[in-house]
């Protein structure tokens, strides 16, 4: 196995050494979405601007479940590419260990990265043994409660300024024939309980269930409400209304056929996409409108360990490229596109929507680490089939929930 | 390495004893040579990888395979899980109907084909067309089919039968249903040809015969001409059966095994664990447990089937 993979790298080196001055980078990311695209562009932008190589795209369709399997495997298999953006958090953690990824400890040690990255926390999952893997590029949050404007106006009342509101107008919407939530099939579910969490169980409550892995926390009567609140959510959908993606649910948000949904900040690409306004056709509460901060993680860009024998301009190229990523110029464009905050903070960021600027006043009080952050992928799969299942099956209880949730905890590693 | 050696030793050995070993070797040597590229893949991917996949089942590797030894650890987990224990049922009951229902279909439909009906060859390639689609895209039809408010439900809705309902595929007690008819749909037409292969393989004597002897034709076709299409029956089992054990693509177009679990199976866990997940120890365990149910079915009948003959 081993040495089919040495023998599989030496190919490659022997393959891909073509020397030229102008080094060719490439660099794999899942950013297949029109915002997305867009956003990524204004990477290679900057990057063949400021350093003359070229930026070779591999677009990878299928994000976290679909493309990073392909991505950890052409770097376990001894086929790295240049560059590749993962999600911040443990993905990688492995393939660090086994140095497979390129320390960046030396490439980025003039900048004093410390002092501009908006919270430390972010770094946390690039420094391992006293080195740096990766370097954060923006910040995703899931934390977010979109409401429809429009659903509003047709039961005549104020739209809801907080969580709680906006469950007792459920009645009201569903007199109506408006559903009070929309839901996409498949993942997009795995993300709420993590934002009820947040929202309704409060900042204590994520960092000791995410961060210190404590069960005890999870039998708490906090947490306790926060299933609760799952529970009461899984009352009002049901699998004859949920909607194919994510995007479609932003559709109904804007025709008002549905009041609300919970779903991470690049929902908003799509509606402004659609053309729609915030504040006009829909509103968006950070935090349910309830805490104080935000969970987070994000995309990382990692640089593999090229094989023996690559030309080393190219070598050069991945350091002008680590540090481009992180220079106010492609951070600016690249988020204002994207729809996720930056990971710095001396940055003007007065053309931000008003929502955008929401976050950034949350993110002034510190991110708390988000599950995808803080927890394995194994443990993430685990938690997603004990929602999607909790989602369906009426027979488990929410104190079968909270046992079951409290168990995974418990074996998380 | 064990082959050089045991290949030089009668070479080196006196000429007194030509040896049965050299006989063993030298004795149509050209078709032992051209075995060799077939058993080395036998040994190295099938019997190799097995044992690679099973000792990394006892181990908790994560992403690589490089964990340590845990015994059951791997085991334990997985039957506790519920999510696999949805996954094995839905397969012993989707494994059940769409076996039975496969070769019952395939046979009827290709008795009825062969009545030396006109066109005979244009319903042939009607019936085979599913086929040759790949699982992904009969998932992707079928769900657009079957889809409760744009499919097949939401037309007859909207035409005025207000009433009619066909929400299977959104149903977690009729899912399972919904996949059958997909899989059904592509997988008959292929049943069908072989039953009706095997049905023109079947001697015009006998037809005779049993017409001769005034056999009424559905008791020739299920007395007489099914047990002497044996070899196609067994044939087709083993095809259709292969199939449902490595059932996962259809699931992932037609499902992604919602509502809930409720469409899970076992090959998709294992899947989701070794790759999303990052867990290999378990993925591998899981299929394990896969290769060990095939075993329970297989040997037995396997025992029955080619052992019984040496014996006789």
């Amino acid at each position: 196995m081993k040495k089919f993979a040495v023998v599989a790298m030496m190919a490659t080196a022997l393959l891909g050494s073509t020397s030229s001055y102008a080094a060719d980078l490439e660099v794999t990311h899942w950013w297949t979405s029109a915002g997305e695209a867009a956003a990524v562009a204004e990477f290679a932008r900057v990057f063949e601007e400021e350093t003359g190589n070229k930026w070779i795209d591999s677009a990878l369709a299928g994000s976290g479940t679909g493309a990073n399997p392909v991505i950890i495997s052409r770097i376990i298999g001894g086929d790295p590419m240049g560059a590749t953006q993962m999600n911040t958090g443990r993905d990688a953690e492995e393939l660090i260990q086994a140095g497979l990824i390129r320390d960046l400890t030396d490439v980025v040690a003039d900048m004093d990265i410390d002092s501009f990255y908006v919270d430390q926390s972010l770094l946390e999952p690039c420094k391992i043994d006293g080195g740096l893997y990766c370097l954060p590029v923006n910040i995703h949050s899931w934390d977010w409660l979109w409401l429809s404007t429009k659903a509003y106006e047709k039961i005549g009342q104020p739209v809801p300024k907080d969580w709680n509101e906006y469950v007792a107008s459920w009645p009201k919407l569903q007199e109506a024939g408006i559903l009070p939530f929309g839901l996409a099939t498949g993942w997009p579910f795995s993300g709420i309980p993590g934002v009820l969490m947040s929202g309704i169980g409060g900042s204590d409550l994520v960092l000791k269930i995410n961060r210190d892995k404590d069960a005890e926390a999870v039998r708490s009567p906090e947490f306790r409400k926060v299933a609760e609140a799952l529970d009461a959510l899984r009352k009002v959908v049901s699998p004859e209304t949920m909607v194919p993606s994510f995007g479609d649910v932003g559709t109904q948000l804007i025709e008002g056929t549905a009041a609300g949904n919970i779903h991470g900040d690049w929902l908003q690409g799509d509606l402004q996409v659609a053309g729609a306004v915030p504040g006009k056709d829909y509103e968006c509460l950070p935090a349910l409108g309830l805490g104080t901060q935000l969970t987070g993680g994000g995309d990382s860009f990692y640089f593999p360990v090229l094989p023996e024998g690559t030309d080393p301009a190219v070598i050069e190229a991945q350091a002008q490229l680590a540090r481009t990523l992180i220079s106010p110029e492609a951070q600016l464009a690249f988020n204002l596109k994207k729809g996720s905050m930056p990971i710095r903070t001396d940055i003007d960021l007065s053309q931000a929507n008003p929502c955008m600027q929401k976050a950034l006043g949350l993110l002034k009080n510190g991110l708390l680490p988000s599950g995808d952050f803080a927890l394995s992928s194994d443990t993430q799969q685990q938690m997603q089939d004990l929602n999607t299942e909790f989602l369906d099956d009426d027979s488990i209880t929410v104190d079968d929930y909270i046992e079951r949730y409290a168990s995974i905890i418990e074996s998380a590693d | 390495m064990a082959d050089t050696t045991v290949q030089s030793a009668p070479v080196a050995g006196s000429s007194s004893r030509p040896s049965a070993l050299k006989k063993f070797f030298l004795h149509n040597l050209s078709a032992k040579v051209a075995a060799i590229p077939m058993v080395a893949t036998v040994l190295v991917v099938f019997i190799g990888c097995t044992i690679w996949t099973i000792y990394y089942s006892f181990t908790n590797s994560k992403l690589l395979p490089t964990g340590k030894f845990v015994g059951f650890d791997q085991y334990e987990r997985l039957f506790a899980t519920s999510r696999w224990n949805v996954s094995v049922i839905n397969l012993l009951m989707y494994g059940a109907m769409s076996l039975v229902l496969t070769l019952g279909l395939g046979f009827l439909l290709a008795v009825l084909m062969d009545q030396k009906i006109r066109f005979e060859s244009a319903f042939r390639t009607i019936m085979l067309y599913p086929f040759a689609l790949s699982f992904i895209v009969t998932g992707l039809v079928w769900q657009w089919i079957m889809n409760p408010t744009l499919g097949l439900q939401g037309t007859m809705r909207n035409l005025g039968w207000t009433n009619f309902t066909f929400d299977w595929i959104a149903n977690p007690r009729m899912v399972l249903f919904a996949l059958l008819i997909a899989g059904l749909w592509q997988g008959v037409g292929f049943c069908m040809v072989l039953m009706l292969a095997g049905l023109r393989g079947v001697d015009e004597e006998i037809w005779k015969a049993a017409r001769v002897d005034g056999i009424p034709t559905w008791r020739t076709y299920i007395s007489v001409v099914l047990p002497m299409m044996r070899g196609v029956l067994v044939t087709a089992v083993v095809l259709i059966g292969s199939g449902i054990v490595r059932l996962y693509d259809l699931v992932v177009a037609l499902t992604n095994g919602g509502p809930g679990i409720s469409s899970e199976v076992p090959a998709k866990y294992v899947y989701n664990y070794m790759f999303s997940g990052g867990n290999i120890g378990q993925g591998l365990a899981a299929a394990t447990m896969m290769l060990l149910t095939v075993l329970i079915i297989m040997v037995p009948w396997a025992y029955l089937e080619f052992g019984g003959k040496g014996r006789k």
